[in-house]
């Protein structure tokens, strides 16, 4: 037995190697990522990227019909997606234990919204686990499968960003052995859900959640931490660690399991303790239960609802005294927004819209950050694959005068996702926007993850690249063109040409991600800004390129552009912008 | 709070490398036998934007996040940012610090600009303050990327924490191929 420090997502995936899974499957989504990257490296698992959530969690249902273990990983929006086979799969419950491991992000550090993924356990009926540390994010994983077969039920285990990416240290144990072997077995009245199938499954669910309930008053997971005075504190996940924090003389009752409650054990503990707290992030998902059970708490009334929380947030709403920092006298600092990154192929593209005042419908990865200023070039961001079918929906809104000025924008890896259906409706509907993917190769934002359309898998091995021209051909689009992003007047001529198009028609940007780790971002030598031809008209600055800085002048010169060289890759767009050929390659002499 | 927790707030720009030094310091602490807790944000952040590691160890931690105002080492690999937290510094408190300006895009475009004389602000609140000019000593220890373990030994006299458990650390998280260098790197940063 070895002590290691671990990540939560590390420890999910130890934990999944430990608990005997032979199947892993996942989209990659922040915080969720490195589950499956860390799976990846035991052999014994079938570990996968799936295009979207949905079709991760068809699979894992899939193996375990087949009888083996299987799990898969997403962040919260992506249960979204696999929301209508979670569903169902609840009434179908498991053959080989199946564990959904969902990863929250409050303070939405990387994502759009801050649900509360605690609901999708009422929702379906499950049972869900929440961990405090990577400690039970392993433990927890392997208690999952167990009870995911004991009580036939898909299982969810939460998780949130400071568990995912927070480390702390972990006793790993052994993989299980003994496990039945995958095999044929049919069994149509618990696998195929026609109505009357899924009616006689609907009761067991609803026992399911009884069993459970009862189940969860004696076990370890849901357990009492005595305290001293008359304080106690109903908690779970990562606000345990917080309320331990700023309560540290607290009675405390640490759920395990924050759905189905430990109802009885619940009445006990409340019945001891004359002023109760439930501290938990986001929702009053278990202070609304503790409620209903005619329990008083005090909980949402003085915690907040948005954002994340930390010590401090914690003592401040419980009203305790606040440790003071060093005094520094305050003055406005730059912010330090991200940025693309320089040589990014997204940058030609957004600054091209730009200049042909696009009104562009964008969805969700690296090339978000188009919204942002000096770019400022995306003008809606909703959901994954929401770009394309988002253009179509203004397009039909807008009178024939602005319909051209509709772009839809999405990456490849978002257009495999779940783009395609919306181009096929863009297509089939015969509205006149235009849809351009940025195919970067790669799954860029959540850390250069391979996709169907990058060539590579998961595992290390080649694979056949999917044909974003051919499909976009197959749903019904006519005019498909691809550019490199590099040549920015082909770049912008080709976006203008199709915007006139007055029918449906695609352009796809094609240029490896810089960062791509099968090596195909290119590197040329870098620029450099020739002082004397420079006549500060900022054309460059606008870019957005890290490796532009603007040097204002001496006593009250004109100051001018500079390339840093160490960012500097060379992909020469500011080049292209500046009007006075004022940029050099290489040194200047 | 607890009193027996001592807390290190990395500080520095997306793609400065503070996740691995972050994860160097951790393993170190979790040799010395101590219960560590780290945390972090990857994604969207990541790109070019501010970034904080949160680094607790003790004999029980239990939050992953440090109170407000309860650092005990603000490690810093960018003056800016480490000027941006430096209210979360205790009162004695220390500032390890790179002699390092990375421009935001608002200065970088111009329409911002960066703050004057950071080193001098931070050493108003932290006069034993160490501001150490992490590339020149990489240099020194002969790559411009040991920057960060520079670093580390500077941060490593400000902590009690043996020598030879640092050393046991870079072994461990160091491919076999940069280590030379990068044990160079990290005496010239104990020598800063």
């Amino acid at each position: 037995m070895s002590q290691a420090i671990l990540s939560g997502n590390e420890a999910f995936a130890r934990g999944a190697f430990e608990a005997g899974v032979r199947v892993a499957s996942a989209y990659p989504g922040t915080p969720s990522t490195e589950i499956l990257e860390n799976i990846a490296q035991y052999q014994e698992i079938d570990s996968s990227w799936a295009p979207n959530e949905k079709v991760s969690l068809e699979v894992a249902i899939g193996a375990s019909f087949g009888g083996a273990r299987a799990m898969v990983a997403m962040k919260h929006v992506g249960l979204n997606v696999a929301a209508d086979p979670f569903m169902t799969l609840s009434y179908i419950g498991v053959r080989g234990g199946l564990v959904v491991v969902v990863c929250d992000d409050p303070e939405m550090h990387s994502s759009q919204n801050e649900q509360d993924s605690r609901h999708y356990a009422r929702l379906g009926k499950a049972p869900m686990l929440e961990p405090a540390d990577s400690a039970e994010a392993l433990a927890f994983t392997r208690l999952a499968f167990e009870l995911s077969e004991q009580f036939d039920t898909p299982v969810l285990l939460r998780s949130n960003t400071r568990i995912s990416h927070g480390k702390s240290i972990v006793t790993l144990g052994e993989r299980v052995t003994g496990l039945p072997d995958p095999k044929i077995e049919r069994n149509p009245g618990k696998f195929v859900m026609l109505p009357g199938n899924a009616r006689k499954r609907h009761p067991l669910v609803e026992q399911r959640l009884l069993d459970l309930k009862t189940w969860g008053c004696d076990q370890e997971i849901n357990r009492i931490e005595e305290g001293e005075g008359e304080i106690g504190v109903i908690t779970a996940g990562i606000a345990y660690q917080y309320a331990k924090e700023v309560l540290p003389k607290a009675h405390i009752l640490k759920l395990g399991m924050v759905y189905p409650l430990p109802e009885q054990l619940i009445r006990d503990f409340a019945a001891r303790c004359k002023t109760l707290y439930v501290i938990e992030e986001l929702d009053p998902f278990i202070e609304e239960q503790v409620k209903a059970l005619g329990i008083e708490v005090k909980g949402k009334e003085i915690f907040p609802l948005c954002g994340e929380f930390s010590p401090s947030r914690v003592a401040a709403a419980l009203g305790l005294p606040q440790s003071q920092g060093v005094a520094v006298p305050s003055e406005p600092l730059p912010n330090r927004p991200p940025n693309m990154c320089p040589g990014c192929s997204h940058r030609g593209v957004f600054f091209a819209l730009k200049r042909l005042g696009a009104f562009v419908t964008g969805d969700i990865g690296c090339y978000t950050l188009g919204a942002l200023p000096p770019l400022s070039a995306m003008d809606t961001c909703v959901c994954m694959g929401a770009g394309i079918s988002n253009a179509t929906g203004v397009a039909k809104a807008l009178g024939e005068a602005e319909r051209s000025k509709v772009v839809g924008i999405m990456g490849d890896s978002t257009f495999l996702h779940s783009g395609i259906t919306s181009l096929m409706d863009m297509a089939y509907s015969k509205t006149p926007a235009t849809a351009i993917i940025l195919d970067n190769r790669i799954t860029a934002m959540t850390g250069r993850q391979d996709n169907p359309g990058s060539g590579h898998t998961l595992a290390g091995l080649e694979a056949v690249p999917v044909n974003l021209e051919a499909i976009c051909r197959a749903v019904g689009i006519r005019h498909v063109q691809a550019v490199d992003p590099y040549d920015l007047a082909r770049t912008q001529q080709v976006i203008d040409e199709e915007m006139r198009r007055p029918e449906p028609s695609v352009v796809i940007a094609r240029r490896s991600c810089m960062l791509d780790r099968h090596g195909r971002g290119v590197r040329s030598t870098p620029l450099f800004v020739k002082a004397d031809v420079c006549t500060a008209c900022k054309a460059c600055v606008k870019i957005g390129c890290p490796a532009i800085e603007w040097r204002v002048g001496e006593e009250g010169g004109k100051g001018r552009a500079y390339v840093n060289q160490a960012l500097c890759v060379g992909c020469g767009l500011c080049r292209q912008v500046c009007k006075f050929d004022a940029f050099g390659v290489g040194h200047e002499s | 709070m607890s009193p027996d927790v001592k807390n290190i707030l990395l500080a520095g720009v997306g793609g400065q490398g503070t996740l691995l030094a972050s994860e160097i310091l951790s393993e170190t602490l979790m040799l010395a036998g101590f219960d560590v807790k780290k945390s972090e944000v990857h994604g969207m952040s990541q790109r070019g934007g501010s970034v904080t590691s949160h680094v607790r160890y003790g004999k029980k931690v239990y939050s992953p996040l440090i109170p407000d105002g309860q650092v005990d080492v603000l490690f810093g690999f960018e003056l800016l940012e480490t000027y941006r937290y430096l209210s979360t510094l205790r009162p004695g408190g220390a500032v390890v610090v790179n002699d390092l300006k990375i421009m935001p895009a608002t200065v970088a475009m111009g329409t911002e600009s960066y703050p004057e004389d950071i080193p001098g602000k931070i050493r108003a609140v932290c006069a034993e303050a160490k501001i150490v000019d992490g590339l020149d000593l990489a240099l020194k220890a002969g790559n411009f990327r040991t920057v960060n373990t520079v670093l580390l030994g500077a941060l490593s006299q400000r902590m009690e924490i043996a020598e030879d458990l640092w050393l046991a650390g870079l072994r461990k998280m160091v491919p076999e191929r940069f280590l030379k260098e990068n044990l160079a790197a990290f005496q010239l940063g104990r020598q800063a």
